[in-house]
């Protein structure tokens, strides 16, 4: 047996969606982050729950990549493909590098399962020679699972189900890995199962055995922990950081969290997680709709909390009149899109950026709302806790972007101490402040908050156009223009008191800029560094604030001759700056639902660079 | 607990009331000013939330904390408001076209949920503010700007709908009755949970006389049956009529051949008997005003306060610095 160190791998587990590939993936990807190493993930999920086993469109997926070097997305080609029928290794070969290892169920290549994938029967693709370019290990998972389990007296379907553990552990050999945190989460998991629990560690110890005794496999890789900067790290997930965002945010700000929602994928696990934190006073409510969600979180505001509510495209599309009642009260509210594949219903469990215009623009009237987009997992954290400052601060409704490949994603992160978060002010008025005028503005341009149960202060507050200083309701024309500019100036003014934007990489003087918002941070990252180690003359910024966009935006994209847009849509963040500075930028759009892979923006750049 | 130092006028905000002269709402209005300060709220704490329409402009016109909001969602900005802050007094205004139509769906939550609100639904049985449609509570047939050959919807039975939604207080009063209204405004109030009142509201420019059976003195007397707890249930201009249940099945009886103790007597916990009296709806039977069902019921802001101590109980007050570090974390140093 030989042991050789590697740099980095990508490592992409495929089955049946009722397999327990999200959890045999997540599980690996804790262990490798406690181990030290740098990673990224990507799941990839059909879906359907239970889609018809076997099938295509069943496949479940969940890719990692972890290194001793930093790592910025999950990888564009794997080194190990994990399959446990034959419809996720057709669904998942292209995926693969020439020379890459294939692990395989062979119990998912029987007849059935060829026929189910769409092979004849006699073209199984393990005995045709069309897998040569790879080295394939074949074991029957599902037999070596119920040999180990033969003395336990589960069912067969329940010690079936153990499969994914002899994978897992599989791979942990392969790996060099401890088995010690999964075995730790097994004992939680299962704690009130002890026969379940026992089968699942045996099964585990059973894939790591095999793994140290059987030829197949001959060589073990080691993958040194990452030398990444000084600190604690924990891993996390983006749905899970925007929780956590939350719950700082109303900490911080000493408001009480109200969050309303209405299940829709991929937004549902910040509620899960937020349903969790009731000790932290968060009251989560789940809504008849997503009207209904919103408009509770809008009487929540108006009540004195920090109202929150989370959705993807179609949701907010059902929220937008609402989002214009809190643009018109000026109450905070924080606005969570965490967007997947559309129009429509479009692709659920897929990734997009397509919902960008929809959050800058998507409501009746003259109604700007302030835009602010997180870039990788562990962003969302400290981006949406500024989406819930601006909020608090500005009196404004306020739209948080993210997206399912970030949502579902993870990474480690240096997570911060609580003394190290920024307060966030409120800007509450005083019981019986007798000059109190609801629409009164400070310098700038936001108004004072009174809430019920404030002495003195009472008054009313509706969508109807209101008078300048008193908010009482007034047709008056030229009141109505004066209420429309001063309220977008209001947003405007927010330039003011973000941060002035930076490049992430690369020089002023670049020959070409790559201008990104959002999810594509990690590919366009791996990309400049590359191009940069190559000698390539180019740079890299990449949006956090998108309405307004920091101050100094425009004189830092005019310094370069090229401007490069890559956004998993037709084309948004372009229309933006192309409307504003009239700067022609250069759009690259890939709307597949999946993220983009480094080497094809890195190619786009050699592209432009090198060409006239 | 009753708050001496107001009177109705500190509930009058100095907005000019600009409904059409003649309107229903206006009576409505004055009653509520009048029995605010009798419910022992400081007025910081009372919140009038509405929806749209004509009836929605209310709370401009209330010297208290409140929101006209948009169409059909009073009750879903309530729910939140109330959950956020348990310790207000919430008032909803909505009328047959926003919480019916509109916002239909809201309101079957609300009474579910029993958030401690108190819905004032004014029922005019017409689109008022946008000249004149019919509305889900119009009678078939009826002939609009929108329906020139007479409406096909069946309408709605909004004390059917709202027993159904398994609501915990359910009343019905009128414009026309201010001391009746007064009460039930009390009694709405009251009620721990949430309280459903439907106002019979006169739309004296699209819908005059809608409820002209139930308000004119030749007929009020045989068209109407106000409850009472405890009462047998007795109508009629000389109080000559009663009804009773014969099974499932109530029949009106002269009280020369029947005798009081023969009569239907009106229990607002029963709930069935409640549904019973909501199918009053059609020109045979009086139609009931008053109290028909009231249940205690824990509230969803209860509840959830509840659940926030108990959570604080089992697992302590959330430390920011402990969730920000999760479970696993490792050091690089």
């Amino acid at each position: 047996m030989t042991k050789e160190t590697v740099e980095k791998v990508v490592i992409f587990f495929a089955g049946d969606s009722g397999d327990g590939i999200q959890l045999t993936g997540s599980q690996f990807t804790n262990t490798a982050a406690l181990y030290g190493n740098d990673l990224s993930t990507f799941p990839d999920f059909p879906a359907e729950i239970r889609a018809p086993q076997g099938t295509l469109a069943g496949v479940s997926g969940f890719q990692i990549s972890f290194g001793s070097t930093e790592i910025f997305t999950p990888g564009d080609e794997c080194d190990v493909l994990v399959v446990m029928n034959v419809a996720a290794l057709k669904a998942n070969i292209n995926r693969l590098k020439k020379g890459g290892a294939i692990i395989v169920n062979t119990d998912g290549f029987d007849k059935r399962n060829l026929k189910l994938a769409g092979f004849d029967e006699d073209k199984n693709p393990l005995l045709d020679n069309s897998l040569s370019d790879y080295r394939v290990n074949e074991m029957n998972i599902i037999k070596l699972t119920r040999e180990c389990l033969v003395d336990v007296s589960l069912g067969v379907k329940e010690k079936d189900r153990c499969k994914n553990m002899f994978v897992l552990g599989f791979v942990y050999w392969m790996y060099n890995r401890s088995l010690d945190h999964t075995i730790e989460f097994l004992n939680q998991k299962f704690k009130n199962k002890p026969d379940v629990l026992d089968a699942n560690i045996r099964v585990l110890k059973a894939g790591y055995n095999f793994a140290n005794t059987c030829e197949i496999s001959s060589t073990r890789f080691e993958v040194k922990p990452a030398k990444m900067a000084l600190g604690n790290y924990r891993n996390i997930m983006g749905n899970q950081a925007t929780a956590i965002g939350l719950i700082a945010a109303s900490q911080m700000s000493g408001l009480d969290l109200f969050y309303g929602s209405y299940p829709i994928t991929p937004a549902s696990d910040i509620l899960h997680e937020l349903a969790k934190h009731k000790n932290f006073g968060v009251r989560s409510f789940q809504a008849e709709d997503e009207i209904a969600a919103i408009s509770a979180c809008i009487g929540a505001s108006f009540g004195g909390a920090l109202g929150v509510t989370a959705t993807s495209g179609p949701g907010i599309a059902l929220k937008g009149e609402a989002i214009g009642l809190a643009f018109m009260l000026e109450i905070p509210l924080v606005i969570v899109n965490v967007q997947r594949g559309g129009p429509s219903t479009g692709l659920p469990t897929k990734t997009e950026q397509s919902d960008l215009l929809q959050a800058v623009y998507g409501r009746n009237g003259e109604a700007p709302v302030p835009v602010v987009s997180a870039s990788t997992p562990s962003d969302c954290f400290e981006s949406v806790m500024e989406a819930c400052r601006i909020a608090i601060e500005h009196m404004t409704p306020v739209f948080f972007l993210s997206d399912g490949y970030i949502a579902n994603g993870a990474e480690p992160w240096l997570y911060p101490q609580s003394k190290d978060l920024k307060k966030i002010s409120v800007p509450m008025s005083k019981v019986n402040n007798t000059d109190y005028l609801p629409y009164k503005r400070n310098e700038k341009f936001v108004r004072e908050w009174a809430i019920p149960g404030m002495s003195g202060l009472e008054h009313r507050v509706g969508g109807l156009e209101k008078e300048n200083l008193t908010g009482n309701v007034s047709y008056d024309s030229n009141n109505h223009e004066f209420m429309v500019k001063t309220r977008a100036k209001k947003v405007d003014e927010i330039a003011n008191y973000i941060p002035n934007q930076e490049l992430d990489a690369g020089s002023k003087n670049a020959k070409v800029l790559v201008l990104g918002w959002g999810s594509t941070y990690g590919a366009i990252k791996t990309a400049v560094k590359e191009l940069l180690n190559e000698g390539y003359s180019v740079a890299h910024t990449h949006l956090r604030y998108i309405n307004p966009f920091p101050k100094n935006l425009e004189s830092l994209i005019r310094k370069y001759d090229k401007v490069l847009i890559p956004e998993i849509n037709n084309g948004q963040l372009i229309k933006l700056i192309r409307d504003k500075y009239v700067v022609d930028a250069i759009p690259m759009n890939k709307i597949q639902g999946i993220p983009f892979e480094a080497r094809e923006i890195k190619n786009q750049i050699i592209e432009l660079h090198d060409g006239e | 607990m009753e708050n001496k130092e107001y009177t109705a006028k500190d509930f009058s905000s100095d907005q000019e009331v600009r409904w059409c002269p003649g309107c229903g709402d206006y009576s409505i209005l004055k009653q509520v000013q009048s029995v605010m300060p009798l419910i022992g709220v400081p007025k910081e704490n009372i919140v009038f939330i509405s929806g749209i329409g004509c009836s929605s402009r209310f709370p401009y016109y209330m010297e208290t904390f409140g929101m006209h909001s948009i169409h059909g969602r009073a009750t879903a900005i309530a729910s939140g408001l109330k959950a956020a802050r348990p310790d207000l007094s919430v008032w909803i205004i909505t009328g047959d076209g926003d919480s019916l139509s509109i916002g239909g769906n809201h309101l079957i939550h609300l009474l579910r949920r029993n958030f401690d609100t108190n819905i004032l639904l004014f029922n005019n049985q017409i689109y008022g503010l946008t000249k004149g449609q019919y509305s889900p509570t119009s009678e078939k047939g009826k002939k609009t700007k929108s329906t020139p050959m007479g409406s096909i919807d069946h309408p709605f039975n909004p004390l059917a709908l709202c027993i159904g939604a398994d609501a915990t207080f359910v009343a019905r009063s009128m414009d026309r009755d201010p001391k009746h209204l007064r009460e039930m405004l009390i009694r709405s109030n009251d009620h721990k949970g949430t309280s459903l009142l439907e106002i019979y509201q006169n739309c004296n420019v699209f819908n005059d006389g809608a409820f002209f059976g139930m308000t004119d003195k030749a007929t009020k007397m045989n068209q109407t049956l106000f409850l009472e707890n405890k009462k047998p249930l007795v109508f009629g201009e000389n109080k000559d009529k009663g009804i009773r249940l014969e099974g499932f099945k109530p029949v009106i009886v002269s009280l020369n051949d029947f005798s009081l103790e023969d009569l239907w007597v009106h229990d607002e916990n029963d709930r069935v008997k409640a549904g019973l009296l909501t199918r009053f709806f059609d020109a045979d039977f009086p139609r009931p005003f008053g109290v028909f069902y009231c249940e205690k019921r824990p509230t969803y802001e209860d509840a959830l306060v509840q659940q926030i101590e108990d959570a604080i109980e089992v697992k302590d007050k959330g430390d920011l610095d402990s969730l920000l570090k999760g479970s696993n974390t490792w050091t690089i140093d």
